[in-house]
């Protein structure tokens, strides 16, 4: 059976994480200054060499990320964590922040050594107003303590957008503006908050920093799968019999999440589909449950990790009608900038409530299937990109879904 | 530049070769190509949005579809511009456009001018799958200047930008999100609550026909059909070379005495011209910067020509209302001299005289109805049709302007100068000024009359002219973002001028928001040349020199800055940034 691994939640549950002291007795902050006694350069290619990839959705290499902002020249720098969880389903970050607010604190602080920046923010999503202020707390008790050095950190709170945890639209929120997602490139290693290079990640990606600059790269790059090696905090939602969160290493199967550590399916039904990372994520089929939860390994299935998030459905559940309140959200989240978006979003919606509500025919679902595919490479940011997934997918796994519901 | 080189990209579009510099856009590259890819939320003067997604095309190797207007080629880029697929996508994003848009393009401001429009042809799109659902909101109808059709906004953003960038007035915002989401005036208030100023370059920006002028076209109509009214006319100096181009002719060819027999075909009983309170602006004014000058008064005086200005003075400056030069617009000097002085000359009762002005603003609509612009006993100028409307005029009386006899102006306020016509490009006013102080001061004849150094596009524009010893120093902006530059410095405390003129619209009048819709800086470019040829091809060329404008102080008026001017040629500003606050 397979086993939990804690990185991201060593701490978890173990300490109280409004008391520093607490975090510095399990050797909070040794990190921190061992990354200051180390060469920036060489710092950047320990986090690279561990290959930790991003924990947010998009995968990419940290530590080459870290690099970009690192050769930019410039007077300032930032650091963003990206806290503004808003997956349905997700809350992973929420647990690091209110649990184990130091060991993000301490990985930005190292984020921010590496690429020479003093500030960071931390944008945290709107509906947190805990973690909000634990974190307060938690900057207030490591500025007081001179655990920071020069580096500054002020939280920031969302207003509820969900197209903010895109970056470059959470830093248009954060410079003031409309939450709407920027032209890129310029990224924001190079050009981000206030045009300055910006390194931006999820809170659990910072959160594993510590522990690599502890261990070593070669301990990291050992756990799970190579290509994207490490650990994983999944939150199980939906029909299974333990709906709660688990940290496991990267080579786990989704078969294993579900049963192994899920219980299985409740009331002793049998199992339909699962959607992974997110609302936007897959609708993924019985036959792809031996897949591993590595980020490549579920991109080859169509899927995404993203952020862990895992929603099984029985065999009682219509994808129809999943699928239409997934469109509901989408069009409520469409930030408007772009036209397939915001047209196509409250479309896709229509479309699915008119077969949902057995009013629709053949004509509709080709044109849902259709806009679905055009959305999917047409729209200006990961959102509108990724609002048909879930449609597209449902149509593609569970065709009997639909044609039950078409006159 | 020696030891530079530029890093060439050998890309290939739709299988041309072609070799282009770094940082150059799929769109650029193509239109070097010879490639044409459609585009409605780009515009070429303005920051690339990439939202509409209409200009998506097809790089090999990548998932996406990526938009033109904003993606850079790198070396080896394999693009194509066209494809099934690539066609699917465009036609689909313009049906959702069009489901949620209203389908009243025969009756639409922007009808057979419209890139929407023209979009939808060119995708022949027939049967719309997506049903036509219209938020069916109230149209802004607030100002006497403009309205907002807030159904047919696409939220492309150019009209936002280029109220906030280019004029940095902020008047219009984003508003909600998603399908909601909507371009509305600032806080969510009707446009004559907002700081709009009513320039009217949101107009030239909207692709569609979200913005457009009020049209007064059936006031004018009623006018003419009314035997008892006498209907005058006044045409500004930048209409006659834009207004062409309503008609089917290149910038600047439409002959101006064919222009106004035009205008009596329609049933204008008069037809004269602003240019000759434009030279009369330039006398007033030119005495009142002596004044200021030799008397301490305050400086640097600005012009008072272009209202949009006034009220972006009067919005954002009210602290510097004082060094507003007080002479009225040349339309509102012609306004008040229309019902006075011209209808003594003409023997018509002023009551009978139906006052029309020919503009290519749609701020000077608002201006006309400011209570102070009634100092002959009556409205002064009843109604401002702009460049377009008469545009409409001149296409609905189906004239054949090739075979059109010439006509003349009216008597007493129908000559002008060359210095009067350059009004209509930005530095113009400070040009006509300069040729006039001159020699009034220095008692010498002018020899050259080009100052070229306020001529041409750039944003602000200096020059310090030697008045026999005494140095004036003047400047020149147009593009409100550009005038805010100096206002800072005036109100700094640090300006080190003595004059400057500001027109609210980029290139000046010319430039108008009631001229011929003008996407581009480049048509403004064109206009401005038409403008100078005009300005050399006339007898007469500093405003003093009038005749007419001698024969008014003779007769009506007495002296520059005079007891009657001051009752008609002069006016006052309020303070209008109480309300924002």
């Amino acid at each position: 059976m397979a086993e939990e691994m804690h990185i991201v939640l060593r701490n978890y549950g173990k300490i109280d994480p409004l008391k520093i002291d607490d975090y510095l007795n399990a050797g909070g902050y040794d990190s921190l200054n061992k990354a200051r006694s180390m060469d920036r350069s060489d710092l950047i290619n320990e986090v690279k060499a561990a290959n930790l990839r991003g924990r947010g959705g998009a995968g990419f290499n940290c530590g080459t990320k870290w690099n970009f902002a690192y050769q930019t020249e410039a007077d300032q720098k930032y650091v963003i964590c990206n806290a503004d969880e808003g997956e349905p389903g997700t809350y992973k970050d929420r647990l690091v922040m209110e649990g184990d607010p130091h060991t993000l604190l301490e990985g930005m602080a190292i984020c921010g050594y590496a690429i020479g920046a003093t500030k960071g923010f931390i944008y945290c999503r709107g509906e947190y107003p805990q973690s909000v202020n634990t974190l307060k707390q938690a900057i207030a008790q490591a500025e007081e303590r001179g655990l920071l050095g020069d580096f500054s950190l002020e939280v920031r709170q969302g207003a509820g957008a969900y197209v903010c945890g895109e970056e470059t639209a959470l830093i248009e929120s954060i410079e003031g503006r409309r939450g709407e997602p920027r032209i890129k490139p310029p990224y924001p290693p190079i050009s981000g908050l206030w045009g300055k290079p910006t390194i931006v990640n999820n809170v659990e990606t910072f959160a594993n920093i510590p522990s690599i600059v502890t261990n070593g790269a070669a301990w990291f790059s050992g756990i799970g799968t190579p290509f994207y090696p490490g650990t994983k905090v999944v939150t199980l939602t939906g029909d299974v019999v333990n709906r709660t969160f688990f940290e496991v290493p990267t080579d786990t199967t989704i078969r294993e999440i579900i049963y192994d550590f899920g219980g299985g399916i409740r009331d002793g039904k049998k199992f339909k589909a699962v959607q992974i990372g997110g609302t936007s994520g897959a609708f993924i089929p019985e036959a792809n449950l031996d897949t591993i939860i590595g980020f490549d390994h579920m991109v080859s299935i169509g899927a995404c990790l993203g952020s862990g998030a895992v929603f099984v459905l029985d065999e009682t559940r219509d994808l129809v009608d999943v699928a239409a309140k997934i469109a509901k959200f989408f069009s409520h989240e469409s930030c408007g900038k772009c036209a397939p978006c915001r047209e196509g979003t409250v479309r896709l919606q229509d479309l699915l409530d008119k077969i949902n509500d057995n009013r629709g025919n053949s004509s509709d679902l080709a044109l849902l299937n259709k806009l679905g595919r055009v959305m999917s490479y047409s729209c200006f940011c990961g959102l509108g990109q990724a609002a048909p997934i879930p449609v597209l997918t449902a149509i593609e796994h569970f065709p009997a879904d639909y044609a039950a519901k078409l006159g | 530049m020696k030891g530079m080189s530029i890093h060439m990209n050998n890309i290939i579009i739709d299988g041309i070769k072609i070799s282009v510099p770094d940082n150059t856009t799929i769109m650029k590259a193509a239109e070097m190509a010879g490639v044409s890819i459609p585009t409605l939320c780009y515009h070429p003067d303005q920051a690339v949005k990439a939202n509409c997604r209409v200009c998506v095309c097809e790089v090999e190797g990548d998932k996406l579809l990526q938009p033109a207007c904003s993606h850079t080629v790198y070396d080896g880029m394999v693009v194509k511009t066209s494809s099934p697929k690539i066609i699917e996508a465009r036609k689909t994003i313009l049906e959702l456009i069009l489901a949620n848009h209203p389908q009243d393009c025969l009756s639409c401001i922007r009808n057979e001018n419209c890139e929407l429009q023209s979009l939808a042809a060119e995708y022949m799109i027939r049967d719309n799958p997506f049903e036509n659902r219209v938020r069916g909101l109230k149209k802004d109808l607030s100002t006497p200047a403009l309205f907002r059709d807030h159904d047919k906004c696409i939220v492309c953003n150019r009209c936002v930008e280029v109220c906030s960038v280019t004029q940095t007035v902020h008047a219009l915002g984003l508003e909600k999100r998603g399908n909601q989401a909507l371009v509305v005036p600032s806080m969510g208030k009707e446009l004559i609550e907002s700081p709009c100023i009513m320039c009217g370059q949101c107009i030239h920006a909207c692709p569609v026909g979200a913005i457009g002028e009020v049209e007064d076209i059936d006031r004018l109509l009623a006018a003419i059909a009314d035997p008892e009214t006498v209907v005058v006319t006044q045409i500004a100096p930048a209409v006659r070379l834009a207004l062409g181009e309503e008609i089917g002719m290149p910038t600047g060819a439409l002959p101006m005495e064919v222009f106004v027999a035009g205008l009596k075909h329609i049933g204008f009983d008069h037809v004269l011209h602003t240019n000759f309170t434009a030279d009369l602006t330039i006398i007033e004014e030119g005495n009142e910067l002596l004044g200021r000058l030799t008397n301490g008064g305050t400086l640097p005086m600005f012009t008072s020509c272009s209202p949009g200005w006034i009220n972006f003075c009067e919005t954002f400056y009210p602290d510097l209302l004082d060094n507003l030069s007080t002479c009225k617009s040349p339309q509102q000097m012609f306004g008040a001299l229309v019902k006075t002085y011209w209808a003594e000359r003409m023997g018509i009762p002023a009551e009978k005289i139906f006052s029309v002005s020919i503009m290519p603003c749609v701020a000077k609509k608002y201006e006309c109805t400011r209570p102070e612009m009634n100092s002959s006993g009556y409205q002064d100028v009843d109604i401002v049709l702009t460049t377009r409307e008469i545009g409409r005029l001149f296409r609905l009386s189906g004239i054949d302007f090739s075979k059109m006899a010439p006509a003349e102006f009216s008597p007493w306020m129908g000559e002008y100068s060359g210095a009067a016509v350059i009004f209509g490009a930005t530095g113009g006013v400070m040009e006509a000024a300069l040729r006039t102080v001159y020699e009034v001061v220095t008692k010498e004849t002018l020899e050259d009359v080009n100052f070229t150094d306020v001529r041409g596009f750039a944003g602000i524009k200096e020059a310090e002219v030697d008045l026999k010893g005494t140095k004036v120093k003047v400047a020149i902006a147009h593009g409100l973002g550009n005038a805010r530059k100096l206002m800072e410095q005036v109100r700094a405390g640090d300006s080190p001028y003595h004059f400057i003129e500001i027109m609210a619209c980029p290139g000046g009048c010319v430039g108008g928001g009631g001229q011929p819709i003008t996407k581009a800086n480049e048509k403004r470019m064109e206009r401005l040349d038409a403008i100078y040829i005009e300005d050399e091809s006339m007898p007469i060329r500093k405003s003093h020199e009038n005749e007419e404008v001698k024969a008014i102080y003779a007769d009506f008026l007495k002296e520059p800055l005079g007891h009657r001017s001051h009752e008609l040629l002069h006016t006052h500003y309020r303070d209008k940034g109480q309300k924002f606050l």
